[in-house]
């Protein structure tokens, strides 16, 4: 190894107009290290995409394994299939009611167990083990407490009088169950807050509160700006996981195929996986996974661009 | 439910944590009021206390629903007591010859340590790589490697099919770990994180004493970067154990014995569940539902500060 080092400096002193910027030896080890993902980029990931985007022009026969030219028809049928629109519809009306609650709530939770301090600890502990459960054995739980006639949690609203909905049954009240689901396992965005909030200069609240500055105050001019990174990393994360929510669904709504549920529970990611995965339709599934794609793409630099104009992000003032 | 008044809630907790810190100044002035302060602050530490307990409950409410479901009956697995009228341990006993639970465990233990173990060593293989070494088009490839956190899965889940169908391997485990050895974009991002925060001296030292590149990585890097490796490893393990859609692509046609946990539990509840036309007897659903939970929650019990950890680092990435 001296010897090559040795060589190598040798070549570099033999050639000295030729500033290498690069050890060859060391940029080929890189290589060798990187390789692995390479190879799994390549085909898995770029070869993928790319077959992904050629069948999404075809229609796939299965029998056979060959990709029939199609044109444009599957992307024609997207904006034909009612099911397209609806279950885009559903999803995006999903995310919009799930990723504010989802924030809000987090932020909520982190906010007290950083006001606790000493023996917050055990809080966090409690609040973290929804996110270790698997989401089977959630959803095999909340499918009785969710249970409109005899579940727990309208029994429980029913003791303050409240009449509850029959969550998995009525149309309305489909998104609103996952929903609740979600948030109770919303400690992963829980965390990144609570790192965040530990984050933030003690001597900020002490300067603002002399200056007069009340706790509502303190929170808006000073608590959201410091955080505004972790917001805005956490609003993205979880708008793409929404958008791409596929398990609870699932679980609650489509696990036997013959399955006549209800159309408002058809999610984005439930349609394509059937059309994928039962009906076979390669084809139409590539191009609905473009389709969603291209919108996950749009509302990330949507939220990029706004972002801009409110995240505070240290030392660049 | 509550969730809707956090914002207001917040507002309230923040007023009197916040009393409480202007309390603790007030304290120093020596001044009669200094009791009453003093009452006002263990007080604003009880209501946060509470609300927080509060919270607490309702995270802990469906656990103890699902213990307190697994030894009912039959005819009680809905009535939502939490202490039952009768305890039927027996539950325990028979799941095992009502499901193939044995087997399901079985298949997510080998399948979730093959692909935690395989992303865990290649991710810090490549994560190294990029840490360590100078070539060209790092920074470009490194960029793809964040860009492909935000390919949605279904772009990439029909070729993927395709690719396992080409290879023979669909109905087998493979598709289920197989693409784990090529490293994963957030590992890779999390232990190129922990490498670099090694002293470089420490490799320059060592490529003077002769050692070669991978002896670097086997000898220097991979010890030190235990903490990372675990973190990787129970996060991977974590998300296999969870991973329904894969096993409903690639093993839902196959035997039943075959299946994974969440598959195995997900057609447990369609067999079992009454309003599924099932036979009714959820009770079982509940014990395996509890069963395959524990091992989450042991693996938590001992990993809580590498969890965490791991989690914290996802908000720094922005």
């Amino acid at each position: 190894m001296t010897t090559a080092t040795t060589t190598a400096g040798t070549a570099v002193s033999a050639a000295p107009r030729r500033v290498r910027k690069y050890n060859r030896r060391e940029a080929i080890a890189g290589y060798l290290f990187i390789s692995p993902w390479i190879i799994g980029f390549l085909v898995f990931t770029l070869g993928a995409m790319a077959y992904s985007l050629v069948i999404s022009f075809s229609d796939y026969n299965l029998a056979t394994n060959r990709a029939e030219p199609a044109g444009f028809s599957n992307y024609a049928e997207l904006f034909q299939d009612p099911k397209v629109m609806l279950s885009l519809r559903n999803t995006l009306f999903y995310a919009v009611l799930a990723v504010p609650l989802e924030i809000i709530f987090a932020l909520f939770l982190a906010m007290l167990l950083a006001k606790v301090g000493r023996g917050s600890g055990v809080m966090r502990t409690i609040f973290y083990l929804p996110k270790m459960t698997p989401s089977v054995a959630t959803a095999a739980v909340f499918l009785l407490l969710l249970n409109g006639n005899t579940g727990a949690i309208n029994k429980a609203l029913g003791f303050f009088g409240i009449p509850g909905p029959q969550w998995l049954v009525d149309p309305h009240w489909v998104k609103p169950s996952i929903v609740l689901m979600t948030l109770w396992g919303v400690s992963g965005t829980m965390v990144i807050f609570l790192a965040a909030l530990k984050n933030v200069p003690r001597e900020l609240y002490e300067v603002a509160s002399i200056d007069g500055a009340g706790p509502v105050r303190q929170f808006f001019n000073i608590t959201l700006p410091m955080i505004s990174g972790a917001i805005f990393f956490n609003v993205i994360v979880l708008t793409i996981a929404a958008l791409q929510v596929f398990d609870q669904a699932y679980l609650l709504f489509w696990r036997d195929q013959t399955n006549a549920s209800t159309d408002a529970s058809l999610f984005y990611g439930i349609y394509l996986f059937q059309q994928a995965f039962r009906q076979f339709n390669f084809g139409f599934a590539a191009a609905m996974a473009w389709l969603l794609f291209v919108i996950i793409l749009i509302i990330t630099l949507v939220q990029v661009k706004f972002s801009n104009r409110f995240v505070y992000y240290e030392g660049d003032d | 439910m509550s969730v809707t008044h956090a914002p207001g809630a917040a507002s309230i907790a923040a007023e009197y944590a916040d009393a409480a810190a202007t309390d603790a100044r007030a304290e120093t002035s020596p001044v009669r009021g200094s009791r009453f302060y003093r009452a006002r602050r263990v007080l604003g530490k009880a209501v946060l206390w509470v609300v927080l307990g509060a919270f607490g409950v309702l995270f802990l409410y469906p656990f103890a629903w699902l213990l307190a479901a697994s030894v009912k009956t039959r005819g009680q697995v809905f009535d939502n007591r939490l202490i039952p009228r009768s305890l039927e341990l027996s539950n325990y006993a028979e799941v095992w010859h009502q499901l193939p639970l044995l087997s399901w465990l079985f298949n997510s233990v080998v399948i979730a340590v093959l692909a935690a173990g395989l992303v865990a060593i290649s991710s810090s293989v490549v994560a190294f790589g990029f840490a360590y070494f100078k070539f060209p088009g790092r920074g470009i490839l490194f960029g793809f490697v964040l860009a492909t956190m935000m390919l949605p899965g279904a772009v990439t889940m029909v070729p993927q099919y395709l690719i396992w169908k080409y290879l023979g391997l669909l109905g087998t485990w493979v598709p289920l770990f197989g693409m784990n050895l090529f490293g994963s974009a957030f590992y890779i991002f999390l232990q190129r994180q922990f490498f670099l925060g090694l002293p470089r001296e420490l490799f320059e030292a060592a490529r003077v004493d002769g050692a070669s590149y991978w002896g670097l990585f086997r000898r220097i890097a991979m010890p030190l970067s235990i903490p990372s490796f675990i973190i990787v490893f129970i996060f991977e393990f974590q998300a296999s154990w969870n991973n329904l859609q894969a096993a409903l692509i690639y093993l839902n046609a196959g035997s039943v014995n075959n299946f994974t946990v969440p598959l195995g539990i997900s057609y447990a509840m369609t067999q079992f569940s009454p309003t599924n036309g099932g036979h009714g007897d959820y009770q079982y659903v509940m014990v395996a539902s509890l069963l395959v939970t524990l091992p989450m929650l042991i693996v938590f019990a001992f990993g809580q500060r590498y969890f965490v950890e791991g989690v914290a680092t996802q908000g720094r990435k922005g």
